[in-house]
């Protein structure tokens, strides 16, 4: 290993916790400006031309309210679960392919922090202890609608991981490689067009409902819906350790999207990449593409927010369970025979 | 807490347990959900509701009490503070009230003009309930755009009354003005404009699949248990049984208008919330029959010891002095007696129960007020069902905390 290797990939990673914390920064001013436009409303408009600022004036107002820790609440637990969620929803990152490569002083750099060739696997094991924030902190506060939170977290994430799982493994068969960037450029066919969803158009439905129960975001936010459970699993925190919840779910939202457009829809590719002859422009690109499908899959996260009315528990597992898991398991085999009648 | 698990523990039946593991729950008063001071202390079986303990009186300010000490115009206000989403019913309930007892009739035109208004209030009142059942539900968006309706109908009163929320409108034996020209021009522009918004919102809700699923059998109440209850309104309409004060008992020319009077099924929230659906453009009708048949006349009634007089009168005529002076100290003459007076709230029947001895203010008044009733259903409406349906049966009966505890 290089010691140029070493600043390449510790400057990618520096610029990439920095992009994704400041899309989720500005995540919820897009959210509150979706919604507002959804509602027939202004939404924030104060802080800055058309409320620019808004997100930043938010941020500095977490850090300045009061830290307030319930007398009966596990204090470690109570610190560690918004951390845990934290740490979880930042490092799935690491292996989204944001474009091929850029040609940079004589090297090749990579656009992506690590290509592990187990990409799949290493998102889904992350994403699985996501939960464990959601669990410990929702335990930990000793309120019970703060439990209540936090075992509809549990038992929401783990029926739909379910069928999260199931949809990729027919993605998976077809690329035979668990590597995002293989998959993505496995998509690169039909001058950037021979997208996974022309082939998975089931998956891709079964992968976006399960995303939407993965992020906690209606119309299965059940674990926070406040008109029954007062915030769920957050009703007890306050200042940034609320912060870092709110912050976790966004995160959450950008990094399924960007798993959804990298499995179902191209990751970076696009029509015409082909005629274009200069690496480096291609890659910036590339960048642009990905963050055009990730823009879009985020606005549709909004709107479906914005629109559509919660589950109620019973019914949100009975579409887990009877519904997606089943789904997923007949769009796996069918990909499965596919392949094995026309091959690849 | 274990005072509470310990109270009454003989009424609360823990059969049908997952693994006998009980929690209490104490789902109020400050709970978002319940749209005002409500206490229930909950029994539960995971999300399963065992039994619910409600308590009531958080907001008890004693109308009853306090109008036994008020002449009988100074009334008005505390009924503003009963069902505050409808006040002008509440108010015009009270005039028709007073007017039964001293036997006052008023002119045809007032009781179209009191029609109108008091079918506004209707449909403010089921919109803010119907929206509200969406965001119970999670669906926040179609709760902005009816709110927008109901702030025009807000600026109706405005324009007829002066007050928005608390109204206060009209006097015993009719208005206080006719209706401005501002306010038919409003009114005719809402009867315009309306119905394509509240569509919009039909659109959202109605048909919905998720929200389908979630109030279908939510809350469900059969007409004979309704009955018994003592249901009125959209709720015992819901389970369906056509009763309507409007019709069964006419007040205020309810006889000249033709309107249909929409009933449920199962008594459930779907069937609320599609009763009062149906109920908004009922009252439309109502409205649009009221303005096309206002007849001429005057505002209010020729009675003179309750209808304050002009005030330039006031300074010119003795006569006038002496009423403005006899209505404003509270000394108006009004005969001993027993009166009943019902009209139909925008949540069931309201009623008022008044005996008065003769004297300046009632001897005793009884507000019959139809959250009272339906809240008294509320543990067995809930029990067996999930946390989600009791917050959703709560909003969709519509208990409005001021009239609840009076």
């Amino acid at each position: 290993m290089d010691f140029a290797l070493l600043l390449e990939k510790s400057i990618l990673i520096l610029i990439l916790t920095a992009i994704t914390l400041g899309i989720a920064t500005y995540l919820t001013y897009g959210e509150r400006k979706v919604a507002a436009f959804l509602q027939d409303r202004l939404g924030p408009n104060r802080a800055g031309i058309f409320g620019i600022l808004q997100p930043i004036a938010d941020a500095g107002k977490m850090f300045f309210k009061e830290e307030l820790i319930p007398k009966n609440a596990e204090k470690w637990l109570f610190i560690l679960g918004p951390g845990l969620a934290m740490i979880t929803a930042c490092i799935t990152s690491a292996v989204i392919p944001w474009g091929s490569h850029l040609e940079l002083f004589g090297r090749t750099i990579q656009l992506q922090v690590a290509d592990v060739d187990i990409g799949i696997l290493y998102i889904m094991g992350i994403v699985s202890v996501g939960v464990y924030g959601i669990l410990i902190g929702g335990w930990a506060s000793n309120n019970k609608y703060s439990l209540y939170g936090a075992v509809r977290a549990s038992s929401q994430m783990i029926s739909y991981e379910l069928g999260m799982g199931l949809a990729l493994i027919a993605v998976i068969i077809m690329s035979g490689s668990l590597s995002l960037r293989e998959i993505v450029e496995q998509q690169s066919g039909w001058g950037g067009m021979q997208w996974n969803i022309i082939y998975q158009p089931l998956g891709f439905i079964i992968f976006f409902t399960c995303a939407l129960a993965e992020c906690n975001r209606a119309p299965f936010d059940l674990p926070e819906c406040e008109t029954e459970l007062i915030g769920g699993y957050h009703t007890e925190y306050s200042s940034m350790k609320l912060g870092f919840y709110l912050f976790a779910e966004y995160i959450n939202m950008f990094i399924s999207s960007a798993v959804m457009t990298c499995m179902y829809f191209g990751g970076y590719n696009f029509p015409g990449m082909h005629q274009i002859d200069s690496q480096n422009l291609l890659a910036v690109l590339q960048i642009a593409a990905i963050f055009l499908k990730i823009s879009f899959f985020i606005f549709a996260f909004m709107w479906i927010r914005w629109t559509l009315p919660r589950f109620r528990y019973d019914q949100l597992m009975h579409l887990g369970w009877k519904t997606m898991i089943p789904l997923a398991i007949v769009n796996m085999l069918l990909t499965g025979g596919g392949m094995l009648l026309f091959g690849k | 807490m274990s005072q509470l698990d310990t109270r009454n523990q003989d009424k609360f039946v823990s059969t049908e347990t997952i693994d006998g593991e009980i929690a209490t729950l104490n789902l109020g008063p400050t709970h978002p959900a319940t749209h005002g001071v409500f206490q229930n202390v909950m029994k539960v079986d995971g999300e399963r509701i065992i039994s619910s303990e409600p308590t009531i009186g958080y907001i008890h300010r004693a109308f009853e009490k306090l109008a036994e000490r008020r002449p009988y115009n100074q009334i008005t206000p505390i009924t503003d503070r009963l069902n505050y989403c409808s006040s002008p019913i509440n108010n015009m309930g009270w005039h028709m009230t007073v007017e039964k007892l001293a036997g006052i009739e008023v002119p045809k035109k007032v009781d179209y003009m009191r029609v109108i208004i008091m079918e506004l209030a209707r449909i403010a009142d089921h919109l803010v309930c119907n929206s509200v059942i969406g965001v119970d539900t999670g669906a926040l968006t179609g709760f902005t755009y009816v709110f927008q309706e109901r702030e025009k109908i807000y600026e109706m009163y405005e324009e007829v009354c002066g007050a928005r929320l608390t109204t206060n409108i009209g006097r015993i034996g009719g208005f206080e003005r006719e209706f401005s020209p501002v306010f038919m021009v409003k009114l005719k522009k809402f009867l315009k404009e309306f119905p394509a918004k509240f569509q919009e919102f039909d659109n959202l809700l109605t048909r919905n699949r998720i929200f389908m699923d979630r109030v279908i059998k939510a809350g469900p109440i059969s007409a004979e248990k309704a009955m018994s209850y003592g249901f009125t309104g959209p709720n015992l309409r819901a389970a369906g049984v056509d009763y309507d004060v409007r019709v069964m008992n006419p007040y205020s020319s309810y006889g000249d208008f033709d309107f249909i009077i929409p009933v449920g099924q199962d008594g459930d929230t779907y069937d609320r919330f599609i009763v009062r659906q149906e109920e908004i453009r009922q009252s439309l009708g109502i409205i649009r029959q009221a303005l096309d048949g206002m007849p001429e006349g005057k505002h209010y009634a020729d009675v003179p010891s309750f209808y304050l007089p002009p005030k330039e009168e006031v300074f010119r005529s003795m006569e006038a002095l002496i009423y403005h002076f006899k209505i404003i100290m509270g000394e108006t003459p009004i005969p001993a007696g027993e009166v009943y007076h019902a009209v139909e709230g925008a949540n069931g029947e309201l009623g008022y129960y008044l005996i008065s001895d003769g004297g300046r203010t009632p001897y005793r008044l009884h507000f019959r007020r139809p959250c009272f009733i339906y809240y008294q259903a509320y543990p067995e409406m809930v029990k067996g069902a999930m946390l989600s349906d009791a917050i959703l049966t709560m909003s969709s009966m519509n208990v409005i905390a001021g009239e609840l505890d009076a």
